[in-house]
């Protein structure tokens, strides 16, 4: 999808001056960032860092007090189209009557619109991403029987059926066993080779370097936004997360 | 023309019944996988001023002008109820609480106070507290028509953003679909479906009929095309049914009461007895398992003896396996069924051994364990 020889390439994400309060307490204050397209982008800061916040503020979910959001040159309604995105596993009810095949359609409905109903084509989009998250022998199973990883997998599908040029990952890995973590890593890597950008809040400090070109370490403010080799730096993860924290190294 | 059946009207009770059980049980199922379900019943509460404030304008007790009241202040206590959650920080069950409070204090308060007017026209308003099924014409069941054939449309046409909506409202919105009005418009639904019950059941308890079939036939299916199927299945049996109980003889017993009792005891029964979920179907599934685990480990300890006293054929004796057993009380069964299988052998008076086939049996299991 990217064309890099294109006379202005656009940045995936641009953000001015964003900030986004609960009441009277800012959450996210004077964000500036400009994602490149093509990067796999880690979000990375301490609890009530802003990461969830800052999401669902590109996606338009919540209104910011200040500030825009650009998703590749476009404005949030328009661009939303380009966005796929995978919500934390805890917010959803997952006893609800479904399969896990009914869920990874759900994904279809954007490009379907108001009135067309799923086709042979959806099915077929269905399948094809839950083959690659490794669920198609699951896809009649009920939601409510999946284990955390299992259920993990089914919101990447239904992200992957989208087709999207950037993904929004809010907390993929959290509680997950290691081997749903490596495919979901594989995923990102194939996805970014496609030249999809993908931006996923990540706890793991250890794994940062293993996972991410790119990394936004934030408090409420920027700390620092920039390639992972520039910027994940002792003195950075020391503003983010204050002194206690260190790489190990 | 639904005067076919022996007892005058009935077929216009049943037809209407019927037709509105379908209808809240179908509609219901959204408020209750929304965790909405007391929404239906503040909606309901709150028709009752607008109810009476009709009656009063137009001076009549046509189901139509009655009804338009009642939709009128519903729709308006539904907007007050969304306006506060998402406009305030009071939480949604306050702005229930305090919506339905006011608004069903506010119409028994002008009930009493046209009930006590000295002509006689508003007599018979007090029966939309609990329904009359009895009084329903053949206009009312065209009027119920009316308003169940575009819901069950509206229902058709928006069942995949409605199914949306109610799994995951934030996904919906990041797919570019206008969430807030959606809940509007299955909001609206609400209201009309309420008021097409008033008459039938009552303001105090439509929202019984509302969320009742819905829970129950969340028991019985894992699909959410059966389970509003299923509700609205439910819904109408409990119309039906109710109608005709309350219709017999000349007591005429109100509606409402008699319809909630019986699709509260649909829902006792599905909660009891429905497979997969139900209680007595999950502790039949507990004690079967747990006594074949208790068939395992009493094999998988015999064998376990047998190898470390190899070369002996003495056997084990039943002391010795409840010595090691975790549930000693329960070892004797296990054992009995054991040699039942084939799977143990009793070498001398009370002392046993695994079989080979007892030996392949447990291998079998545990080969299982380990994998990812």
């Amino acid at each position: 999808m990217t064309r890099p020889h294109d006379k202005k390439m656009e940045f995936a994400l641009e953000i001015n001056d964003l900030t986004v309060s609960y009441k009277d307490k800012p959450v996210l204050w004077d964000i500036d960032l400009e994602i490149p397209q093509g990067a796999l982008v880690g979000i990375v800061g301490p609890n009530g860092a802003g990461k969830t916040t800052l999401i669902k503020s590109i996606l338009g979910l919540l209104k910011p007090v200040a500030g825009s959001a650009k998703i590749l040159g476009l404005e949030i309604d328009q661009g939303i189209k380009k966005i796929a995105y995978v919500p934390q596993r805890g917010s959803v009810d997952w006893d609800f009557p479904a399969t896990v095949f009914d869920v990874v359609q759900m994904g279809t409905y954007g490009k379907l619109g108001w009135l067309r109903r799923p086709g042979s084509n959806e099915k077929k989009l269905t399948k094809d991403a839950l083959e690659k998250v490794g669920m198609l022998e699951l896809a009649h199973r009920q939601i409510s029987q999946l284990s955390g990883g299992q259920q993990q997998r089914v919101f990447l599908a239904r992200a992957l059926v989208q087709h999207a040029e950037i993904y929004l990952m809010d907390e993929p890995f959290q509680g997950v066993d290691s081997t749903t973590e490596q495919s979901i890593v594989e995923l990102l890597r194939e996805l970014r080779n496609q030249g999809a950008t993908a931006l996923v809040v990540h706890h793991d400090l250890q794994t940062v370097k293993d996972y991410f070109d790119w990394v936004v370490l934030l408090n409420v403010r920027k700390i620092a936004a920039g390639p992972v080799s520039e910027v994940f730096t002792e003195t950075n993860l020391k503003l983010a997360f204050g002194s206690r924290v260190s790489l190990g190294e | 023309m639904f005067e076919s059946l022996s007892v005058p009207g009935l077929g216009s009770v049943i037809a209407g019944t019927a037709m509105l059980g379908f209808l809240c049980g179908t509609l219901g199922t959204f408020a209750v996988l929304r965790k909405q379900s007391l929404m239906g019943d503040a909606i309901s509460h709150a028709c009752l001023p607008g109810l009476i404030v009709a009656f009063l304008l137009f001076n009549s007790k046509e189901s139509w002008a009655l009804m338009l009241g009642a939709a009128i202040s519903g729709t308006l206590a539904a907007m007050i109820i969304l306006g506060i959650s998402r406009y305030s920080r009071v939480k949604e069950d306050s702005s229930l609480a305090i919506t339905l409070s006011v608004f069903f204090g506010f119409g028994l308060m002008l009930l009493t106070w046209v009930q006590r007017r000295p002509d006689a026209a508003q007599a018979g308003l007090a029966r939309f507290l609990f329904g009359q099924a009895a009084t329903l014409l053949d206009r009312d069941v065209w009027l119920l028509a009316a308003i169940a054939i575009p819901c069950l449309i509206t229902v058709f046409i928006f069942w995949k953003q409605f199914q949306l909506v109610c799994f995951d409202r934030s996904f919906a919105q990041s797919l570019g679909f206008p969430v807030f009005f959606i809940d509007v418009l299955l909001s609206l639904l609400l209201v009309m479906v309420i008021v097409a019950g008033l008459e039938t059941v009552g303001v105090v308890l439509m929202s019984a009929l509302l969320v009742a079939p819905a829970v129950a036939a969340r028991q019985w299916t894992n699909k959410l095309e059966i389970m509003a199927l299923l509700a609205g299945i439910f819904g109408a049996f409990s119309g039906i049914a109710g109608s005709f109980l309350s219709n017999i003889g000349k007591t005429s017993i109100p509606t409402g009461p008699v319809i909630v009792l019986l699709i509260t005891l649909i829902v006792l029964l599905s909660i009891l007895f429905a497979p997969a979920r139900g209680i007595v179907w999950l502790q039949f599934k507990h004690w079967r398992d747990s006594n074949v685990l208790q068939l395992d480990s009493v094999l998988s300890n015999l064998v376990n003896l047998a190898k470390e006293h190899s070369g002996k054929q003495n056997g084990h004796s039943m002391a010795m396996l409840k010595g090691i057993s975790s549930n000693p009380s329960g070892v004797p069964r296990s054992v009995h069924k054991l040699l039942e299988m084939g799977l143990v052998f009793e070498v001398d008076k009370g002392l046993y051994i695994p079989t080979t086939k007892g030996e392949e049996y447990l291998h079998e299991k545990t080969s299982h364990m380990g994998r990812p």
